[in-house]
This record gives C-alpha cells, sequence and structure tokens, in this order.
C-alpha cells in the first residue's frame, strides 16, 4: 500500500509501543530490580542451598528427561516418516495431543493415574516407589509437556532427505544399523539437536505440570521455577524471586541465541 | 584408464558356467534382525511409550471424572465458582485472542513493511515469551505492573492483569504466523489495486486482508486454546480470587490442594474439552481455507 | 548373467510387473525402456532387492537371489537423484561401500583415488555434494556404486535430472566407460534416443511386460509390434499401415508409383495426398500432407531430394512406403 509518512509512523509507535510495554519494558525493570542492589547481592540469592538444590534438581529433570526424548522421539519419528503402519494419524494425533492439553490438566492427570489413589496407586504401596511428590512424578510430567519436541523437529527432515540415501547404503552393503548410524543419524542431526533445545528449554522452564506433582519441599523437591514462585508467594521474598527469575531468564535467553544460530545450521544446505 | 581391480566379466561367459565371484558381500551377515521383526518391536516400543506417558493418564483424568455418574460430572462443571472460573477463562482469552488478532497483525506488518533502526531487536523480542518460562513472565510482568509498580500501574489481581499476562505468553502466534504471508504477499497486486483507484482503506480490506485472514485466524485460535488452559503466567498476577480473576486452571489446582479430586478431574475434562474443540474447528477451517485456495489457483 | 523368470509385482490394483521374464547376458549394457509406469524402474529395482517380487525368481550369476536383500546381491546402484550423502565429502561418499566391508585403510585410499580418476573428479576428494554440478554428483555416484566391484550395475534413469547436454556427454562417457570395464550394466531410460545411443540391448517395457527384447537396430528395424515401433523413433500412419516418415516416397506420376509399390511384398498400398506445407530442419525437409481420406501425415525427404524435387503446397502427390515395417517378421517378444 501506498501509505503516507504520517500513517506509517502511527503505525509503527503503536506497534513498538505494544511489543516495548509487553516485553522489553518488564524485563528492563525486573533486570534492574535484581542488579540494583549489586551483582553480590544477586550471587548471593542465587547460591542459598535451597537455591543450589533447585538448580541441581532442574538439571538432574533435564538429564533424564532428554535422552529419553532423544530415543522415543527419533524411533517414533522414524515409524511416522518411513514405516507403512495402520493407524498413523492417531500416531500423529497423540504425539501432537501434549500441545493442546493445559499443564494443570497434566498434572492432574498424572495425579489420577499414578497418584495414591489412581490406577497405578497400588505401585507406591507395593514397592515403595513415590511417583507422585517425588522426582519419579516430575520427569514423567515434564516429559508429558515436552514430548512432540524431538519428534516434530526429526520427522520432517526424514521426509525431507528421503529414503534414496539409505537405499543407496543398502545397495553399497550397509546394513540397517550401519545404515541408521552413519546416513540417517547425519543428516537428522540439527533437527535432533533443535529438538533437543527445545526440550532443554521446555523441561527447565515448566511450571504448572510439575507444581502440580512435586511436594515443594525448599531443598528437597524444588525446580528453579518452583523456587521463583515459592519465593514470591510463600517466603516474601520478592528480591529472592527476581534473582532466580532472571537466572532462569538468563538460561532462556541462552536456548534462544542457540535456536538462532541452530536455525541457521539446520536448513539444508 | 587403465588396468583397474574391478571385475571384468567374461563377455563370452555362457549362463551354464558359474560366474567367477566377483562382489564380495558385506562382511556382516549374521545377528542382523528380519527388517519386520525390528519394524514390530519399534512399532510396539512407540505405542507403549505414547500411551503410558500421554494415553493412559489421560484415560485416568476421564474415567475418574466420572466416578460420581454423568451427574457428578454434571454438578462439578455446573458448580457455580467453577462455572464463573470457565466464564472468566473464556472472556479473558476471547479479549486476549481479539487483541492479539489486531496487534498481532499490525506488530507483523511493521516488522515486514516498514524500516526503522533496531528492527532485528524488536523482531527478535517476539520469540521472548516463547523462550521464557511462564512463572517468569509472571513475575517479570509484577515487576512493571505489580504493587511496586514504578509507573504506578496497578494490575495484579484484575482481569486486566489476566489480559497483559496471557497477552504477552501469545504475542508470537499471530505475529509469527502472519509475517510469512505478509513477506511473500505480492506488492504488484496492491499496486495493481491502487493503480485501479482502490484507496488505501479499499486496498487494504479487499485485497491485503484475505490473503492474511487464514493466518491471522490460525494465530488468533492457536493463542485462544493457548490463553485458555495457561497457568503459570496468571499465578502470581492473577490473584486468584474466585469468581473474579480466578482462571480454570486455578480452579482445578484450588480443587486438589482441598482434596476434591472427582470435581478437579471433571473440570480438566471440560477445559480439555473446550481446547480440542477449537482446535478441532482450527483445523476444520484450515483445511477448508486450503481446499478453496487450490480450487481458485 | 542376470536372470529374471515370471516376475509379478502388484501395487494394489496397479499391476507393475506382469509375468516378466528377461535375460541379460554377462558384459552387457542393456537398457530397460518404456513410458512412465511401464515398470521399467520396478524391474530394475526388483534386480536390485530395493523391491520385493510377488512372485518369480531373480537371480543373479546363477545365485537365486529373490530372497535376498540389496546388501547381499553383490550390485551397484546408481538412482537418478543421485542419492549423495551429503554429510559426506566426495572421497567418504565413494568409499562408503568399502568402510563398511571395513577393508584396509590404504587399500580404500588407493581405490578411491583410482576411481576418482576414472570419473575425472580427481582433486575434488574434499569436496561436499553440495559443491559439486548435477553431472559431477551423479559421476561421483558412479564411481561409489564401482568401488564395491559390484557384478551388476544398476542405473536408474541416471541421467534424468540433468540438463541435454550434460547427458549426452555422460551418455557417452558411460559407454566409454562399459567398454572399457565390461560391467554388466542395466539402464533404465524413458528415451528412445539415449537407449538406442548407449546401449547394446534393448527390452521395451510396456504396461508391466516386456513387449520386445533385441539389439537396437533389429528393434528399430524389425518392431515386434505398433508399440515399440512408434515408441522406437517417429512413424506416419499411411494406408492403415505404421510407417517411418523417412521410408514415405513420394511420386507425382501415379502409375510409376503403383507400379514400383507393387514390387514392395505387404505394402501399405498407394495413398493420393495433397501437399500442405514444406518444412526445412536443417539437413532434412519434412512434408506435411493431407491424404485424400482426410488422415494427415508427414514424408521425411533428404535436403537434395526436396531441392531436386520442389515440392509446392496444393499440389497432388502419390505416397507410397519404400520399406514398410513388417511386424510378422520380427522376432518374438521372448526369444533371445
Amino acid at each position: 500500500m501506498t501509505t503516507t509518512r504520517r500513517s506509517v509512523l502511527t503505525l509503527r509507535t503503536l506497534a513498538l509501543a505494544y511489543v516495548l510495554g509487553l516485553v522489553a519494558v518488564p524485563i528492563l525493570v525486573i533486570l534492574f530490580r535484581t542488579f540494583e542492589p549489586g551483582l553480590a547481592v544477586f550471587i548471593e540469592s542465587i547460591r542459598t542451598p535451597a537455591a543450589i538444590a533447585a538448580l541441581n534438581l532442574s538439571v538432574l529433570i533435564v538429564a533424564i528427561v532428554v535422552p529419553l526424548n532423544v530415543v522415543f522421539g527419533v524411533v517414533t519419528a522414524i515409524a511416522l516418516a518411513r514405516w507403512r503402519l495402520p493407524g498413523k494419524g492417531l500416531i500423529q494425533a497423540v504425539v501432537d495431543l501434549p500441545f493442546a492439553v493445559s499443564p494443570i490438566v497434566v498434572g492432574v492427570s498424572l495425579i489420577m493415574l499414578w497418584g495414591a489413589s489412581g490406577w497405578f496407586g497400588g505401585l507406591q504401596s507395593s514397592t515403595g516407589i513415590r511417583v507422585i511428590f517425588g522426582l519419579p512424578g516430575m520427569v514423567i510430567a515434564t516429559i508429558f509437556v515436552t514430548l512432540p519436541f524431538v519428534v516434530r523437529e526429526v520427522e520432517p527432515v526424514l521426509h525431507e532427505i528421503g529414503t534414496e540415501q539409505e537405499q543407496a547404503a543398502a545397495t553399497l552393503g550397509a546394513s540397517g544399523w550401519q545404515t541408521f548410524w552413519r546416513i540417517t543419524v547425519p543428516a537428522i542431526r540439527w533437527g535432533l539437536t533443535y529438538g533437543v533445545v527445545l526440550t532443554v528449554a521446555r523441561a527447565l522452564g515448566e511450571f504448572g505440570a510439575v507444581i502440580m506433582v512435586s511436594s515443594g519441599f525448599p531443598g528437597v523437591s524444588q525446580t528453579l521455577t518452583l523456587l521463583v514462585h515459592s519465593r514470591y508467594i510463600d517466603d516474601h521474598n520478592t528480591y529472592g524471586a527476581y534473582a532466580a527469575a532472571t537466572l532462569l531468564m538468563g538460561l532462556a535467553l541462552g536456548t534462544l541465541l542457540l535456536m538462532t544460530l541452530l536455525d541457521r545450521k539446520r536448513s539444508p544446505r | 584408464m587403465s588396468t583397474t581391480t574391478r571385475p571384468r566379466e567374461d563377455v563370452v561367459q555362457t549362463s551354464s558356467s558359474p560366474p567367477r565371484p566377483a562382489g564380495s558381500p558385506p562382511t556382516r551377515e549374521g545377528g542382523r534382525l528380519r527388517p519386520a521383526t525390528g519394524r514390530a518391536i519399534g512399532v510396539g516400543v512407540v505405542g507403549l511409550w505414547l500411551s503410558l506417558i500421554v494415553l493412559l493418564p489421560l484415560a485416568a483424568l476421564t474415567v475418574r471424572s466420572l466416578d460420581e455418574g454423568l451427574a457428578g460430572f454434571w454438578d462439578a462443571v455446573t458448580a457455580p465458582v467453577a462455572l464463573a472460573a470457565i466464564g472468566t477463562t473464556l472472556v479473558v482469552s476471547a479479549v486476549v485472542a481479539l487483541l492479539n488478532a489486531v496487534m498481532g497483525t499490525l506488530v507483523a506488518w511493521v516488522l515486514v513493511r516498514d524500516e526503522f533502526p533496531g528492527k532485528r531487536w524488536v523482531n527478535a523480542l517476539i520469540d521472548l515469551p516463547f523462550a521464557l518460562p511462564t512463572i517468569v513472565a509472571s513475575i517479570v510482568l509484577l515487576a512493571l505492573y505489580g504493587p511496586s509498580s514504578p509507573v504506578g500501574l496497578q494490575l495484579n489481581a484484575t482481569r486486566l492483569g489476566l489480559v497483559v499476562a496471557l497477552a504477552f505468553v501469545t504475542l508470537p502466534f499471530v505475529v509469527r504466523s502472519v509475517q510469512p504471508v505478509l513477506l511473500e504477499l505480492d506488492r504488484e497486486v496492491e499496486e495493481a489495486a491502487a493503480s485501479l483507484g482502490a484507496s488505501n482503506g479499499a486496498t487494504f480490506r479487499r485485497v491485503v486482508l484475505p490473503t492474511l485472514a487464514p493466518a491471522v485466524i490460525s494465530g488468533t485460535g492457536l493463542a485462544f486454546a493457548r490463553a485458555v488452559g495457561e497457568y503459570g503466567s496468571v499465578v502470581l498476577i492473577g490473584g486468584n480470587i474466585p469468581r473474579e480473576t480466578q482462571v480454570v486452571s486455578q480452579y482445578i489446582q484450588q480443587q486438589i490442594e482441598i482434596d476434591r479430586p472427582v470435581n478437579a478431574a471433571a473440570v480438566s475434562v471440560a477445559l480439555l474439552g473446550i481446547s480440542f474443540l477449537t482446535l478441532f474447528l482450527l483445523r476444520l477451517w484450515g483445511s477448508r481455507a486450503q481446499r478453496r485456495e487450490e480450487r481458485s489457483s | 548373467m542376470i536372470t529374471v523368470s515370471s516376475a509379478r509385482k502388484n501395487y494394489g490394483d496397479f499391476v507393475a510387473l506382469d509375468d516378466v521374464s528377461l535375460t541379460i547376458p554377462s558384459g552387457s549394457l542393456t537398457a530397460l525402456l518404456g513410458p512412465s509406469g511401464s515398470g521399467k524402474s520396478t524391474l530394475l529395482r526388483a534386480i536390485a532387492g530395493l523391491e520385493g517380487i510377488d512372485s518369480g525368481v531373480v537371480s543373479i550369476a546363477g545365485v537365486d537371489v529373490t530372497r535376498e536383500p540389496p546388501q547381499r546381491r553383490g550390485i551397484g546402484f546408481v538412482f537418478q537423484h543421485y542419492a549423495a550423502f551429503k554429510h559426506m565429502t566426495v572421497r567418504d561418499n565413494v568409499a562408503f561401500g568399502l568402510t563398511i566391508r571395513k577393508r584396509p585403510k590404504a587399500e580404500v585410499r588407493r581405490k578411491v583415488d583410482e576411481l576418482l580418476e576414472i570419473v575425472g573428479l580427481d582433486g575434488f576428494q574434499h569436496r561436499y555434494p553440495s559443491q559439486l554440478s548435477g553431472g559431477q554428483r551423479q559421476r561421483m555416484a558412479l564411481a561409489r556404486a564401482l568401488a564395491v566391484d559390484p557384478r551388476v550395475l544398476l542405473l536408474d534413469e541416471p541421467f534424468g535430472a540433468l540438463d541435454a547436454k550434460v547427458r549426452a556427454e555422460l551418455r557417452h562417457w558411460l559407454r566409454r566407460l562399459h567398454d572399457e570395464v565390461h560391467v554388466t550394466t542395466v539402464l533404465v531410460t524413458h528415451d528412445q534416443e539415449e537407449a538406442l545411443d548407449v546401449a547394446d540391448r534393448i527390452a521395451v517395457l510396456n504396461r508391466g511386460r516386456i513387449e520386445q527384447v533385441g539389439d537396437p537396430v533389429s528393434l528399430y528395424e524389425k518392431p515386434a509390434n505398433e508399440f515399440v515401433m512408434s515408441f522406437l523413433g517417429s512413424v506416419a500412419r499411411l494406408g492403415g499401415q505404421l510407417v517411418r516418415p523417412h521410408d514415405i516416397v513420394l511420386e507425382r506420376d501415379r502409375l510409376a508409383a503403383l507400379a514400383a509399390d507393387a514390387r514392395t511384398p505387404a505394402s501399405p498400398g498407394v495413398v493420393t495426398a495433397t501437399v500442405e506445407r514444406v518444412v526445412r530442419l536443417g539437413f532434412e525437409v519434412r512434408v506435411e500432407l493431407k491424404a485424400d481420406s482426410g488422415e494427415r501425415f508427414a514424408a521425411q525427404v533428404t535436403r537434395a531430394e526436396a531441392d531436386r524435387r520442389r515440392f509446392q503446397p496444393g499440389e497432388t502427390v502419390h505416397a507410397r512406403a519404400d520399406r514398410p515395417a513388417d511386424a510378422t517378421e520380427a522376432e518374438p517378444a521372448l526369444a533371445i
């Protein structure tokens, strides 16, 4: 459209005011609040035993969730992209389901299945493994919300590279397993990495699903996001909450940067 | 090219004489799974995994929601406070969706068609709400619009606070779905419309908007679906005041806390139903729009 | 030698291979020629083991390989779209089959360098496929397929994705390569010119069946049926028979035409027609005609003859076939 200078400026101002007011200014305010008392105070706040325990727990959950998602995600993606299966549409729908489910509903569902009075409640009384209000519950909740990422990043890559390279490897004598490791894995590596980065970001940041299945004891069963919440709500430690949030934000920005870099790599040469 | 180690099959060789063993089969022969067996295991593993992680919990949720019969389910969902929470959620989400439709399209337009210093940074900002943990979003917004607001804007525990929080987390949906369409939109079509005497307003309404509409609607629908289920970003700024600012997810969480699992399950199922319905309508509409486009091209 | 006997393959209702039997002699360069959907690629992929067959037997070098996976058939396969391993250098691509077989490093290196020299990619060892042209990629793919000393080399429309000039170059290059290496080669193509140019044997396929097998000359001169005739070279319909346009003789004198026709066995007879247009196509001239029956056809004459005879639009001529294709004399499809 041949818009006049004035209308362009008006639209630009409106759009910028919206984005800056909604995103940039609040972030600057929290950064200011966090670092206003000085870097030492900030570091002290994120080095309390509870904060370190929370960071460790978050990292532990990521370390358990990522390999599981990689293995099952890649197998699922291969099944969807390569194999002739009945009911493929159903599998596709189930893979997308976690995107459509509220984190709170995820938590409630897991309680209904794994909780003391849930379908698998007997597990706790017979083996003593506490799923809900224990680490397994938080891990399962995190897997639920991150399940689509690896599949959704790897499957299109598999479609795009097609089957010719794999067939060529077969005619050259490579077994199925050799073809997978030497041809398929290198071809999907950037898509897979992207899926892993998304998984890590979401796993570190998940709150709703995890708070439902965690006992939330400081230093024991608090992840970083739960720490932010409890510092603000339970401890009325607003500064502590700001500091922990800033730490999480730093991690999120790191992943965002990584994603931008990967995005360029991921696109085919 | 002279001598190579490649086999030179005898041209006059007859079919009865055994040919030289030229091609060497690969070294690894044993221990290989028949492809069919490998696939069967793979499918089994995928099915089991998806069932255990996704399907079984949702099945348990649905069954538990009917523990007290259909009547019990209905009572749980239509309890006044539950209904109020559902109402608040739907109203606020609808407002946020509309806000996204307008402002998201505008932001996308400015990012594509306008040039100004620092545009790259603004563009990068758009993705931030997706990358930021929702609880951080909550804290971030409280810092500016909360009790200790430096600008005197106190949105804590108001419906407007909910709108701001949800607008924050859903910002990328419309922008990121409209942006590529705008980039591809043929400027010549707009110029043609202008050359035919259409005013700016008419060009936008009759040429640009119809092209953008599918992207705007799909982004708006996704934003709505996300807003309906959102919890983390509203938990701090929302206030959780029953019948006023309590959203469905907070109500469900509260029902679990006061040990009313059947109520929680029932309202969860209702919330799931709303999300699914939104996404289903969106997909239905999307495939119809796609078919229309295919026919016209 | 490759033998396929009574191969059948269905995709749902679609019959891709309908009782196909074919023998490909050792050392030959055989083209499988046919329109798309004729089953030629399916047949090639069945030989390679990339596609299973519903019934029938495939044997390579006297060994029944019907149930063997491609890995154990001792084949080299070249794909239309190269199937280059994008994340590997040219050297690693060519070395792939040898690395899989755990050959000593020095041997692999020597062999790869030797092959790259043969295919004219010496010095490209460290490039990635994305840094090569289409023709170079296909040559790399050929080197890769040859590296494992295949008993047979199978090429699936290898030049289909290349532009016309590179295609002709590679075609001649393949012919020379084959003359030197003599590995039994099967080439799938839908391009009759390519098949006539490069192959020493051609099998023409149509609707999952083999219509005719033979050397290029006999297929062109003695096609077994109308399909083979019209698929290999251009044809004109004269008096209800298919003839080659260059076999049509145009006479101004009707009696002379009839006399000459009487000496030709099984001829389509003399057709009286009006010249509609004379088109000069460089070294040859196409005379477009309309028969009195209303049927249109074209005759092809040399430039010298056209200059001598000076056909004019609107004039009446009498067309006869000098050497009509005689389907009854051709060898039957399965005689090999």
